[in-house]
């Protein structure tokens, strides 16, 4: 029971890691309309990004904290100049241009920042809790809190805001809200700055986690990011988060459980999103569209 | 354009294209760029099979990098564990990515747009997981090498009498001649099919399912079986491009990141050529094996770092940029492009006369 319940924790906090990226993919995704495929490498720029001022001594959390300002213009520089070129082209197109930004954010980190393996330090002490056999790492509690604070953030932004209510608008209808007077072009900018900076404290988070820092850090978490948000429906950010977990819970515990898969336990989070979309096409918590003909 | 326009303007393509793809590229040049060619070649062969999938039917796929390596482990394993000659496992190598194809493409029936992509992600991801647990390659790994024997040139054209024999060892005697040549074959066989489903009726049907999907139901479209044939072709197509990169490279293999760009590298291709256009993924295919190659090669650009590895490290870069540049001034690819150039141009050689003529009557 001990080991079911360290697993557990263990797969929640490796659930929080895939919710937070997701939760950047369906912020751009409700915005935009987009499936961002550079999410990732965004993400990893920014974390090259805070391992540099660390590198230069600045206090940890600190170099969070400018990297996720640096990221949120970077992201909606990239909206500016990248994607609204292409805004009103094919689906096809724009999913073409986000995998160019893809090499080139990925290639570029490894040009300006180096090849060899860094060590992104924690922002908290490393520390392990063991309370009666259930392992509980400072980690899990960290990702979770800080994920826990994104998502009560994010709701207040969108919900009790009136940047959050353009916000909608547009994502539910650019031509009206145009039309009312929003400025469609700066709340698409926002919606890529908010993804970029989420994606930032994510990635600058979870690095230090893992062994190192390197150009292919971020593209297993796509994946399993990519996997969670299709889980709960592309168009919801509640959906987004509890996607992650149910990946994240299921990937660990089969890892211990099922020696069947070893080795193939990617089985499970596909296998579960083809199940769930079977039932339900637009995810566990997405919107489905009814079409006239 | 008018037809004896065309007419002269398709003569002189196929002539050209019959000159150079038949004789200059593998008789003149050295067997390192015979491969390059014969590497566009199949990679064109995949994404002229994507295009039946994405192009004509919509659905957009980033894992057929995942049917690739079947095809390719189908050949390789065949030949290096059962002793088989080559050509005989493509057909194999094509019916199982096909039956494969159609059962994973049993669930794009409900599965659409966005979140069929993202299912084909998973297949990409998992293929290479599969493979590093059920295929027993060199040294315990995933990698399946063949020798150079095991994907000679057949020495069955030795039986003719010796004037065909003679000219089959000039054209075809060396190994990279004769997989360009076995390639360009199955490419314009395969090419020939694209062709014949564009104008069929199930082609037809394709792009009706690709434009309303319930209005094409409603006309009496069978839904689920013109999608199951669509995917189920189209891996047919990607696999035969992995079993004939057996061929060229004599391996076989599927790291996660290879298989993944494979993936992209074919979407590319469909998209940069012209999706939904006969020719344009061949074009598209030729276009990034060509660009990529050159990027990486390109001497220059070491100058610009003390560190030449550094420099290489720019390439995927190089053509990241190339291809977002590309998509904002030919959104339709190539070949769409240059349909709207022409039209374009008949529309103004038609108008110019007009103001003439009220001075002349």
């Amino acid at each position: 029971m001990a080991l079911f319940l360290s697993q557990l924790m263990n797969g929640i906090g490796q659930g929080v890691i895939y919710a937070s990226l997701a939760l950047a993919l369906v912020l751009i995704y409700k915005t935009t309309g987009i499936l961002n495929f550079a999410q990732g490498e965004m993400a990893l720029f920014s974390t090259y990004v805070t391992w540099w001022l660390t590198e230069r001594g600045l206090p940890v959390w600190l170099s969070i904290l400018i990297s996720v300002a640096l990221s949120f213009g970077g992201g909606a520089a990239i909206e500016r100049f990248v994607m609204r070129p292409v805004e009103r082209s094919s689906p096809l197109v724009i999913v073409i241009v986000t995998i160019g930004l893809f090499l080139s954010l990925n290639s570029l980190a490894q040009v300006i920042f180096g090849v060899e393996a860094e060590v992104v330090p924690r922002a908290y002490p490393d520390e392990n809790w063991d309370i009666g056999g259930v392992i509980v790492q400072a980690d899990t509690l960290v990702l979770v809190g800080v994920l826990a604070v994104e998502c009560i953030l994010l709701w207040a932004l969108l919900q009790k805001t009136k940047i959050g209510l353009a916000l909608r608008a547009v994502a539910s209808n650019p031509e009206s809200s145009r039309l009312v007077g929003v400025s469609v072009g700066t709340m698409l900018m926002l919606g890529w700055g908010l993804a970029a900076a989420i994606g930032a404290v994510a990635g600058s988070l979870v690095v230090p986690t893992t062994t190192a820092l390197t150009a292919a850090s971020m593209q297993s978490i796509l994946v399993f990011a990519f996997a969670a948000a299709a889980l709960g429906g592309f168009d919801s950010p509640l959906g987004a988060v509890v996607g992650g977990l149910i990946v994240g819970v299921a990937n660990s515990l089969t890892t211990e459980y099922v020696d069947a898969l070893d080795g193939i336990e990617l089985i499970v989070p596909f296998g579960l999103i083809l199940l769930v979309l079977l039932f339900r096409p637009a995810g566990l918590f997405g919107k489905v569209h009814v079409e006239r003909v | 354009m008018s037809p004896r326009v065309r007419l002269v303007v398709a003569l002189v393509a196929a002539v050209a294209g019959v000159y150079v793809f038949g004789y200059w590229v593998a008789q003149q040049n050295a067997p390192s760029d015979v491969r390059l060619f014969t590497q566009a070649l199949y990679v064109g062969i995949a994404a002229t099979g994507l295009n039946i999938l994405t192009g004509y039917n919509g659905q957009v796929s980033i894992g057929h990098g995942a049917f690739f390596g079947l095809g390719a482990y189908t050949s390789a394993i065949l030949v290096s564990e059962h002793g088989w000659n080559f050509v005989p496992t493509i057909p194999v190598a094509m019916a199982l990515c096909f039956v494969v194809g159609a059962l994973i493409g049993f669930p794009a029936l409900r599965v659409k747009g966005l979140y069929l992509a993202l299912v084909t992600l998973g297949l990409a991801v998992l293929f290479p997981d599969l493979t590093d647990r059920f295929v027993n390659g060199t040294g315990g790994t995933n990698l399946v090498t063949l020798r150079g024997a095991e994907v000679a040139v057949p020495d069955w054209y030795v039986w003719f009498p010796d004037p065909i024999a003679d000219f089959f060892d000039e054209w075809v005697g060396a190994q990279d001649q004769w997989a360009y040549y076995l390639t360009l074959v199955l490419a314009l066989v395969l090419l020939l099919g694209v062709f014949l489903i564009a104008r069929s009726r199930f082609g037809r049907s394709l792009i009706a399912v690709r434009d309303h999907e319930a209005a094409a139901e409603t006309v009496g479209i069978d839904l689920a079986r013109v999608k199951v044939t669509a995917f189920a072709l189209s891996a047919l197509y990607a696999g035969t491009a992995g079993s004939l990169s057996v061929l060229v490279n004599r391996l076989a293999n599927a790291g996660k990141v290879e298989t993944f760009q494979l993936s992209i590298e074919f979407l590319v291709a469909v998209v940069v050529g012209g999706a939904a256009t006969v020719f344009g993924p061949m074009l598209g295919a030729f276009i990034v094996v060509f660009l990529r190659d050159r990027i990486d090669n390109q001497d220059s650009l070491s100058d610009l770092f003390s560190d030449p590895n550094r420099a290489k490290l720019l390439s995927p870069a190089l053509f990241g940029i190339a291809l977002i540049i590309l998509m904002y001034v030919l959104p339709d690819g190539i070949v769409g492009g240059s349909r709207r150039l022409v039209r374009r141009l008949g529309r103004r050689s038609r108008r110019a006369p007009a103001p003439a003529s009220p001075l002349t009557s």
